[in-house]
């Protein structure tokens, strides 16, 4: 088991993003970072002050950022491709899809603003598909760290494999969970609570909200199993069976939207079907709005987590 | 300028490119053998002249790169890489067929092939990238870049167009295949592409024009290109389904497969070519 707390330390995941680029830019010179104009806000701009020669800023062309990064892989450079989650995936899927994930390159898609806490800038910038869109793609890598020690984690590990990844952030600051480093190891499952009444399988920012839906449960006499799920693809199919074997319900939550998400992939991996509800955003577009109060709306909190779980314990008695 | 030998040699390449483009696509069934033809010579020049590189090492780091971003006339290049020594030519008969390397569109995994293609429009960033990796490393390679004129037509060409002028990659050259047919019709009727060499050059690009079919024009213009400063687009003149009679100029050809009896013509055509070649 992985030590977790949601403490009240809060730290942005670009923040760690863009340590974790520099460190690695320092011990591999085949690091090169691009960005589409967004390089302040998804801080690839502090690895370009360092390494001005391997930082390009492509300007307002997602589509050409990704071929360019494809261009510069097949040249043995491990790329790292960042703009916000819904012009990286969305805008440019079809450049992800056949100029990087069917050729199989080295590129790494870090995408910030993701999810529905991106805030006041509203629907159109609130991506709520994207795990669902670079799942679909064979080759491709899906993960969603949950706080910045695993961010600084996730980012040499992927830089170290071949072939291509994408990770998804969120814009808020997020409180610190994991205080210490660990072997980040791709898709693998990391049980942080091991209860065995439900289990709340969690991922990105929903793995904070899991943690406190926890304390919720305990207080209640319920002890729910918290599984934070980084890796969306490749699923680390043997604990979602565990999970299900042992626990017998299954709540997923991710802010996303529950289809083709974090949920779906849970459901795939289960060999026999037990009682499962996804908390996610439901097929539905957001709105601008804070943070929080937009968490809160749909139902992308502790206690939705935690009401959702009463009720299938309840449901199984 | 370039010597009588060199000329006949490509010429008898760029007739055999062609043969092989009308022999796979007909065994395979189906295909794109109008933008194919069209490429025929200017794939001649490179292989067999122009680019550095070497089929024994597909994977050389120094290779000079090509990139057919119209990657439909796929038979092209692989009768090119076939005859270059990438593969056994024999593998040309399996074109689409299941199991085997050559897929209807470009893929790195037939050895010889610098970046997977198809969906029109991606070709030229991805040779941004590959020019930009080329200066980090302080190498002295050239990229090339395929290009269909109805291709042209896609957003992304055009941010990568601009993306080159603006890093000043002079070590990449765009060759525009000028047949001026696309699927649904003349390039011009269905979207007007006019004046074509000044909006490349608006977006600061050296533009040149040849007759793509005529081997010593194409010689001499890599010739004259080499010391361009900027991003070069070669506009080559070309003739869809060029050295079948009743393939050029024509739509009919731009993705169907020959009938026995047309491919009997196709292929009697160009071994007359050749005999007249060969003299």
């Amino acid at each position: 088991m992985v030590s977790a707390y949601v403490t009240n330390k809060m730290r942005n995941l670009r923040d760690a993003y863009s340590s974790a680029l520099i460190e690695l830019g320092y011990k591999n010179e085949n690091i090169v970072v691009l960005d589409a104009d967004l390089a302040l806000s998804t801080k690839t701009k502090r690895f370009g002050t360092v390494f001005p020669d391997r930082f390009f800023d492509m300007g307002i062309s997602e589509a050409n950022m990704m071929g360019v990064a494809a261009g510069l892989a097949t040249c043995n450079k491990i790329v790292f491709a960042s703009t916000f989650a819904v012009f990286a995936t969305g805008r440019c899927y079809d450049q992800i899809r056949q100029s990087i994930a069917y050729p199989c390159l080295n590129v790494k898609i870090v995408a910030t603003h993701a999810g529905i806490s991106v805030g006041g800038d509203g629907a159109s910038h609130q991506m709520l598909e994207d795990i669902a869109l670079m799942r679909v793609l064979p080759n491709m890598r899906v993960l969603a760290p949950a706080d910045a020690t695993e961010m600084e984690d996730v980012i040499p590990v992927i830089a170290s494999l071949q072939g291509p990844f994408y990770v998804r952030i969120g814009r808020a600051d997020a409180p610190i969970i994991f205080e210490r480093h660990r072997k980040f190891r791709i898709g693998k499952a990391y049980v942080l609570r091991k209860g065995s009444d439900v289990t709340i399988i969690a991922t990105g920012t929903m793995t904070a909200e899991a943690l406190k839906a926890y304390d919720l449960l305990k207080k209640n006499g319920i002890e729910a199993r918290i599984i934070h799920m980084p890796t969306i693809k490749p699923i680390d199919k043997n604990a979602v069976r565990k999970a299900a074997k042992e626990t017998g319900a299954i709540i997923t939550a991710e802010e996303h939207t529950i289809i083709g998400g974090l949920g779906d992939a849970v459901s795939m991996a289960m060999d026999e079907p037990v009682p499962m509800i996804r908390i996610g955003v439901s097929d539905v577009f957001g709105e601008s709005g804070g943070a929080r109060e937009l968490m809160e709306k749909y139902g992308l909190t502790a206690e939705n987590i935690a009401k959702q779980a009463k009720k299938l314990v309840k449901a199984r008695k | 300028m370039h010597d009588a030998t060199l000329i006949k040699e490509l010429k008898r390449k760029a007739l055999e490119i062609r043969k092989w483009v009308i022999e796979s696509v007909y065994r395979a069934g189906s295909g794109h053998p109008g933008g194919s033809l069209s490429i025929a010579d200017i794939l001649a020049c490179l292989y067999f002249h122009e680019m550095r590189h070497n089929p024994k090492n597909p994977k050389w780091e120094d290779r000079d790169r090509l990139v057919l971003s119209k990657g439909h006339a796929a038979p092209a290049l692989y009768a090119a890489l076939a005859l270059a020594g990438y593969f056994p030519v024999k593998e040309l008969y399996n074109l689409r067929k299941i199991g085997h390397f050559l897929q209807g569109h470009p893929s790195m995994i037939t050895p010889g092939v610098d970046m997977s293609t198809g969906s029109l429009g991606q070709g030229l960033s991805v040779g941004v990238g590959m020019a930009l990796a080329a200066r980090l490393d302080k190498r002295d390679y050239r990229v090339f870049v395929i290009l269909g004129d109805g291709e042209v037509q896609e957003g992304q060409i055009w941010e990568a167009a601009n993306a080159a002028s603006h890093f000043r990659l002079n070590n990449l050259i765009a060759i525009l295949d000028r047949n001026r047919l696309q699927i649904d019709g003349p390039t011009e009727e269905i979207m007007h592409d006019e004046p074509l060499a000044l909006r490349w050059k608006a977006f600061g690009w050296e533009v040149v024009e040849i007759d793509g079919h005529d081997i010593e024009e194409i010689l001499n213009v890599f010739h004259e290109i080499k010391h361009n400063e900027r991003p070069t687009l070669i506009i080559a003149h070309t003739i869809k389904g060029k050295g079948v009679s009743f393939m050029e100029g024509t739509l009919s050809f731009h993705g169907k497969a020959p009938t026995h009896e047309q491919y009997i013509r196709a292929m009697s055509e160009l071994e007359q070519e050749e005999r007249e070649l060969n003299g």
